[in-house]
């Protein structure tokens, strides 16, 4: 059984082995081992050139490694916490994001981040800044909700000649344990998995709110066939056609994610099915996030902020009876 | 800033005469284009603002000469005689300001807002300073491959008090990349004068907290400039590390060709146009008897040409069309 680090762990390695121009960047990854130890050991086997540890310097080496990567190589950027990326974030939308299409060349730069709540974090530990990023074409977003996926996203990421901003979920570090096949394999940027079929609501989500959501399916057990869940994986650019499909057999829909309400991912979700399939809709589209505050650090706080199953379960049953 | 006679010392190094004929001719072509643009500007015929490097021609130049083809610039917006020394054309520039779709960006970016990646020229942005991080990971892939090829930098002075100067500069010198920054002191962000940017007396003092060596020199002294940056590139090329030169000069214009700059005391512009670069260099190498006459005329009519045929060439190009917006946001 292999968790959803060690998967990252595993990845970045093989990846580093087999392409020279893979790097690591970032702070603490070195001889420490990342503040999650997701590089573990990884600077004894590459060595400090290619496991770069840095000063407190997010924009600093977020420029290096898009100035890297312009010259053919392919950073890996380990931002210590993904709230720290607004500090990169100048580097990111206006510099990563934009030179391919200003320049035409490629900026093959991967950003990892431990995303999302549910370890008592605060507000400057817990957030989740994915539609920061969605709203910047030229970058690509992704949050693997699985072991498989969490390794298979990652050498995508590595591999693809975008910027990708790789949004790992810190609750699942330890918690989520699969056997992943040994060989090498990716998991295809932009595409969305069905995770459980079903024939009379579509859930849409990604990250640590697919568990959520499953949690859900257990608490609703008289609806088995009914529920599907969609886990995104790609959040930009995200699977229209899995998702329109799905809505097409459903005819309802909610939409669960753990980053705040107004400007999540479910309004640009909710659009687009109201412009392509409104006239199969039965229901509402609702959503289930977390509310627009910032994130909170008493267990009662961040427990009454983070969506959970409960709230999922509540939703769902109203949809399915509406 | 003392207004010296330009360093003739025989004792110190000097560039060869076909280096002397490059620095003047790029120096020249930097001027002609940029007059040729502020008269197309006055016309209405760019589309968009214009910024010049009138004055402050020696500095991009004077280090850009000293590159290979494989060596990596990222200059700033009045460095225009670093692109043309890499390699980049009148015709280039002129397609790019004018927004065609042959240009560098194709239509999508301004000014000289752009590079030429073929000739290792790299693009800055609006966000001042953006590039020294970025030109510190060109650096580090020089350092990964084990390379010799060095990288120059250029920012003004303005941008020397934002984050990513800073972040960029100490990231060079932890990690020893072989790359030279350049700060081309004109002595104006916009409209702030140096004594609201800092509380040092030069840019260089910020530079030398990093733990790399610094030079001040006069810009405006090509040869100045040339002297001081062959160490700090020899340096970067035998691995040993960054280096910071600060090239102080006169910005003879406003920020940009729409603003009078009425801020500036009419001292500052007379100290400027006293110590013209290029004039300087050129009396320097027809009192020195490096080059004739003769050569300069050559100089003179050989860029004349090239800049009018060039014009030409851009103003009858094509604007890209308008759904061409949609395409090269991603790489493939």
């Amino acid at each position: 059984m292999t968790t959803y680090i060690e998967a990252i762990r595993q990845g970045l390695l093989e990846e580093m082995r087999r392409d020279p121009d893979v790097f690591l960047i970032g702070e603490d990854i070195g001889a420490f081992g990342g503040a999650f130890k997701a590089t573990d050991g990884l600077m004894e086997e590459f060595g400090p050139l290619r496991v770069v540890d840095t000063p407190i310097a997010e924009a600093g080496f977020t420029g290096l490694s898009i100035g890297a990567s312009m010259m053919g190589m392919r950073p890996v950027v380990e931002f210590q916490f993904s709230d720290f990326m607004s500090c990169a974030f100048d580097q990111i939308t206006n510099f990563a994001a934009t030179t391919h299409y200003r320049l035409g060349i490629p900026v093959p730069v991967t950003f990892r981040a431990p995303t999302g709540g549910g370890f008592n974090g605060g507000p400057f530990h817990s957030g989740c800044p994915e539609m920061y990023y969605v709203h910047t074409p030229g970058l690509k977003v992704v949050a693997p909700g699985t072991v498989y996926d969490a390794k298979g996203l990652l050498k995508a990421s590595i591999r693809d000649d975008n910027p990708v901003i790789y949004l790992e979920h810190k609750h699942l570090y330890r918690r989520l344990k699969e056997d992943i096949p040994e060989e090498d394999y990716v998991v295809p940027l932009g595409k969305a998995s069905v995770k459980v079929q079903g024939t009379g609501l579509t859930i849409l989500t990604y990250g640590a709110m697919l568990h959520a959501c499953l949690a859900a399916l257990e608490l609703l057990p008289d609806h088995r066939g009914a529920i599907e869940i969609i886990d995104l994986r790609t959040l930009l650019p995200f699977d229209q056609e899995t998702i329109l499909d799905s809505v097409k057999k459903t005819g309802k829909v909610l939409i669960v994610h753990e980053a705040r309400r107004t400007g999540g991912i479910a309004g640009e979700l909710t659009a687009v099915i109201a412009d392509q399939v409104f006239e199969y809709l039965d229901a509402p589209i609702r959503r289930v996030t977390a509310p627009d505050t910032p994130v909170p650090y008493a267990p009662p706080l961040e427990d009454f902020y983070l969506p959970n199953g409960s709230d999922v379960a509540k939703v769902a049953s109203e949809l399915l009876a509406y | 800033m003392s207004e010296t006679a330009l360093s003739t010392h025989d004792s110190e190094v000097s560039p060869n005469r076909d280096v002397l004929l490059k620095m003047l001719r790029y120096m020249k072509l930097h001027r002609a284009i940029e007059s040729r643009l502020e008269i197309a500007y006055r016309q209405g015929k760019l589309v968009g603002p214009l910024f010049v490097g009138t004055g402050e021609e020696a500095i991009g130049v004077a280090g850009a000469v000293q590159l290979g083809a494989k060596d990596v610039i990222f200059p700033s917006h009045r460095d225009l005689g670093g692109f043309l020394a890499k390699g980049v054309s009148a015709e280039q520039v002129f397609l790019h300001y004018l927004g065609r779709k042959d240009g560098p960006t194709r239509g999508r970016d301004a000014n000289l807002h752009f590079g030429v990646w073929e000739h290792r020229v790299g693009s800055f942005i609006s966000h001042m300073a953006a590039t020294v991080p970025v030109a510190a990971g060109a650096a580090f892939a020089i350092k990964s491959r084990n390379q010799a090829h060095v990288v120059l930098c250029y920012n003004g002075d303005g941008s020397t008090s934002r984050g990513d100067w800073h972040e960029g500069l100490n990231l060079a010198a932890v990690l020893e990349l072989p790359i030279v920054y350049v700060c081309v002191n004109n002595q104006y962000a916009y409209s702030t004068p140096l004594s609201r940017q800092m509380a040092v007396d030069t840019v260089a003092e910020r530079a030398s907290g990093y733990g790399m060596p610094v030079q001040t020199v006069d810009g405006n002294d090509a040869l100045a400039v040339y002297r001081a940056m062959q160490p700090a590139i020899a340096r970067a090329r035998g691995g040993l590390g960054p280096s910071f030169v600060e090239c102080v000069t006169y910005r003879m214009t406003g920020h940009g060709a729409h603003d009078p700059a009425d801020y500036v005391p009419k001292e500052f512009f007379e100290a400027g146009a006293r110590t013209d670069p290029i004039e300087q260099f050129t009396n320097w190498l027809l009192s020195s008897s490096r080059v004739s006459p003769f050569d300069i005329d050559a100089i003179v009519r050989e860029i004349e040409a090239e800049v009018e045929t060039a014009w030409a060439v851009a103003e009858e190009s094509d604007y890209p069309d308008g759904p061409e917006t949609l395409e090269g946001v991603y790489a493939d």
